[in-house]
């Protein structure tokens, strides 16, 4: 684990068991990811790149390797190495999860509260963090949304009667008003239209720039990993066969199915 | 007399031992949801048998038992309840508070200040605070373990916005030693403050969801709110009509159907003891004036 | 000038670089091999060559956005040289923001972006506030003579040579001690070329090492110091 590094994947690997056979959805990942720096998982159906998201986010146990965070905890003295998620308690990791992390889910619904409003929905966390005036977290929520561009007449209203992309963008502010230095996100345009798509992304790029978020981005849109990502990971059948500089990557592709992948896009 | 072929109280003692242990557990960690083995009673669920349990489980023979339902005595539930007491334990009933030991309510908490020789039992439905908002008890109980309280607060937060205050008028939720989220069971908010520092020890018991917690004697009970939206108690512009109580929760009775309402106090044995040392109220029906008609008189849009 | 002879800033050690295609059966494409070089501030060196003959993806390979194949590409960075070929991805992004520029023959639109702040981009990244940012670019785009009615706009509909001029100001506006050009005049008039010159002109005078790609021979003779035949490097397969 080097010095400076936020996120730290060490062979990391998950299998799972189907008619008694074992099958490694990923294996033999490692990586590290540094403080403002936007990582796309990049890979077709079945690449694993999901489930390694999940890894990372400790939604799931490795059954190989170890996933080390650089962990801050309030009132301790910031550590120099890693904290192996693994070894975190329950508490801890939610904890983690409601503040330094955010993750972004491919529905929105699935990362939104869909019985409160949408300014409860940014509040969330504020709340849970021991925020106790309601003007402030009013305003927070006005502010946050604002951000991320949805209308402030819309803070009273349920995320159902929110279209598809005010949901995610939604989904964003809910994660980041605790302002975490991790942000996970699970192909987070896919399913949109085209336009907004595009609004969305520009809405992440700015966000990850000013806020100087790390990131780890899965996706299986070239365009995206692109636009919105400094580094890839390409990966096939559970492993990573390229990873470098995204536009290097991208514009001169190693590994067979690196150069498929980029080949295959098709471009308007 | 009791009817000789049941145990005292009805429940058998193993029985009463296991939910005297369970009562023990709760008392040791104040507001915390402590699973037993509910019985089948007499009377279906829904009906109390949470609080009827416990109070079987703790009655003795020298004790003093009172029973009311929503703060009066005579009505169907109180009635049936504290008779089935008498018959299966022959122990001694009372209308007044002061001279009970045992006091078994549905849904309020006698005006009476309770002492510390006093127990206090409550008839709750649903004991999670949680449930409307997060029904999976997996994630309840992990809330809790975690102290994870925030959805609570997005709750109060919601009413707020939707609304312009927390629009909860009974079963409000209560922080209990600082620790635990809690029902206080669908009593008025107006009583939550009563809860607080009591000298009486204050048991729950949920028959139906099976499970059951404890507010021990002197303990803080805090009433959720929001630094600028503080916790209030209800207020009424009149005071009891029959007893002139100006400081007791009122029972909104109408009486004729010119809208005509009489407000008197919701606990019967405040009301009688109060009238008993003499006060009187205004004994007349407070007509609220229609307000639509008020306007149309007043002048058009 | 009294000043000491400066080191070069960046170097070329044994640089080659080969395609391998393996949509065609591993099909191996050189490019080019051996190439040494070694630029210093004030020095413009051409690249020249037929087309095709690898002059691009020598840039590409230098900028870091080609992997080397073998070889080395060495960048003086901060008082260090960082050997680019192995540097971690955040090492060469950051060569790239406070010490490399690259004016590439393609503008990569980023959607709802406009032209100013695409402009004002690489100076917001060194930390400059956003309005002295956008002052800076104006100034440039003014230099270039883009019309100021097309700076509030995203570049996707300008012509050929307005989005050459979008690049040049979006490579150049941080005056880069390293700075690459790939056909920079290629689709401009007269007028525009002979501004573009002079702003390669001033940024050698100002002391940035420059390597080009300059098609249009008389630009070539204004602006280089020096050229380099990739023909020269090419092994005939």
């Amino acid at each position: 684990m080097k010095p400076g590094a936020l996120l730290s994947a060490r062979q990391v690997g998950k299998a799972f068991v189907s008619n008694s056979a074992q099958r490694w959805a990923c294996r033999n990942i490692s990586f590290d990811l540094y403080p403002g720096e936007v990582l796309a998982v990049v890979g077709e159906s079945g690449s694993g790149k999901t489930t390694l998201l999940r890894l990372l986010a400790a939604r799931l146990a490795c059954d190989e390797g170890a996933v080390g965070y650089h962990a801050r905890w309030p009132g301790h003295a910031p550590l120099d190495s890693l904290t192996d998620l693994a070894v975190m308690s329950e508490a801890q990791l939610r904890q983690l999860a409601r503040t330094d992390w955010g993750f972004v889910e491919q529905h929105a619904r699935d990362g939104l509260r869909m019985n409160v409003s949408g300014g409860a929905n940014v509040g969330e966390r504020l709340m849970a963090l021991g925020e106790r005036h309601y003007g402030q977290l009013r305003s927070q929520a006005l502010d946050w949304m604002a951000r991320v561009e949805l209308d402030a007449e819309r803070v009273d209203d349920l995320p159902g009667t929110y279209s598809g992309g005010m949901q995610q963008r939604l989904q964003i502010a809910r994660n980041l008003v605790t302002r975490p230095r991790l942000v996970f996100m699970d192909e987070p345009t896919t399913g949109l239209d085209v336009s907004v798509q595009a609004r969305l992304l520009d809405l992440l790029r700015q966000l990850v720039d000013e806020l100087q978020l790390a990131a780890v981005v899965v996706t299986h849109d070239l365009a995206v990993a692109r636009l919105l990502a400094h580094r890839m990971l390409v990966m096939k059948d559970g492993q990573v066969v390229e990873q470098g500089l995204t536009d290097r990557v991208l514009d001169d592709p190693q590994h067979p199915y690196t150069q498929l992948l980029v080949s295959s896009v098709l471009t308007p | 007399m009791t009817e000789s072929h049941y145990n005292f109280a009805f429940l058998d003692e193993r029985t009463k031992k296991r939910i005297r242990r369970a009562l023990l557990k709760a008392v040791a960690v104040p507001g915390y949801q402590v699973p037993f083995g509910s019985r089948e009673m007499p009377f279906a669920y829904g009906w109390g048998t949470g609080g009827v349990q416990i109070t079987a489980s703790i009655i003795g023979r020298s004790d003093v038992l009172k029973v009311i339902d929503q703060g009066a005595d005579d009505t169907t539930n109180a009635v049936n309840i504290r008779r089935f007491f008498a018959r299966t334990t022959g122990v001694a009933t009372t209308q007044k508070t002061r001279d009970a030991t045992l006091i078994q309510t549905r849904h309020r908490i006698p005006e009476e200040p309770l002492t510390a020789s006093q127990i206090l039992v409550y008839q709750v439905p649903m004991p999670e605070p949680l449930s409307k908002l997060e029904p999976r008890r997996r994630e309840s109980i992990k809330m809790h373990a975690l102290s994870e309280y925030g959805l609570m607060h997005v709750r109060l937060y919601e009413d707020i916005a939707q609304l312009g205050a927390i629009a909860r008028a009974y079963d409000y939720p209560v922080m209990v030693n600082e620790r635990y989220l809690m029902s206080p069971s669908p009593i008025p908010k107006f009583d939550n403050p009563k809860m607080h520092m009591n000298p009486a020890l204050q048991l729950f018991g949920a028959g139906r969801e099976k499970r059951l917690y404890a507010v021990p004697p002197y303990t803080r009970v805090r009433s959720l709110d929001f630094e600028d939206h503080p916790f209030e108690i209800e207020r009424w512009p009149h005071a009891c009509a029959l007893c002139g109580a100006a400081d007791s929760y009122l029972d909104e009775m109408i009486v004729d159907d010119q809208g005509g309402r009489l407000f008197v106090c919701s606990d019967s044995d405040y009301c009688e003891e109060r009238r008993e040392a003499g006060h009187v109220g205004t004994q007349q029906a407070v007509t609220l004036t229609n307000v639509l008609s008020a306007q149309d008189a007043g002048g058009g849009a | 000038m009294n000043a000491p002879y400066p080191s070069p800033v960046i170097e070329a050690l044994a640089l080659a670089k080969t395609f391998t295609l393996h949509a065609r059966g591993g099909l191996s494409l050189s490019v080019f091999h051996g190439i040494n070089l070694s630029v210093r501030p004030g020095e413009c060196l051409a690249l020249t060559g037929q087309s095709g003959a690898g002059k691009s993806s020598l840039l590409r390979c230098l900028y870091g956005n080609y992997a080397a194949t073998s070889g080395e590409v060495r960048v003086h960075h901060q008082g260090e040289w960082v050997a680019l070929s192995s540097a971690e991805p955040r090492d060469v992004l950051a060569v790239r923001r406070h010490t490399m520029g690259y004016v590439s023959q393609f503008l990569r639109v980023i959607p709802r972006v406009s032209t100013l702040d695409i402009v004002a981009d690489p100076l917001r990244r060194l930390g400059v506030p956003v309005s002295q940012a956008r002052d800076r670019a104006a100034e440039w785009l003014q230099r270039l003579n883009l019309q100021e009615a097309l700076w509030t706009l995203p570049p996707a509909t300008f012509s050929g040579g307005e989005q050459q001029r979008v690049n040049i100001a979006h490579g150049m506006i941080t005056e880069p001690a390293v700075l690459l050009l790939d056909e920079p005049t290629a689709s401009l008039d007269a007028a525009n070329r002979r501004a573009v010159v002079a702003l390669i002109c001033a940024a050698r005078q100002q002391g940035s090492a420059i390597i080009g790609i300059f098609h249009d021979e008389e630009v070539r003779a204004q602006v280089a110091t020096s050229c380099l035949d990739i023909g020269q490097h090419r092994s005939l397969t």
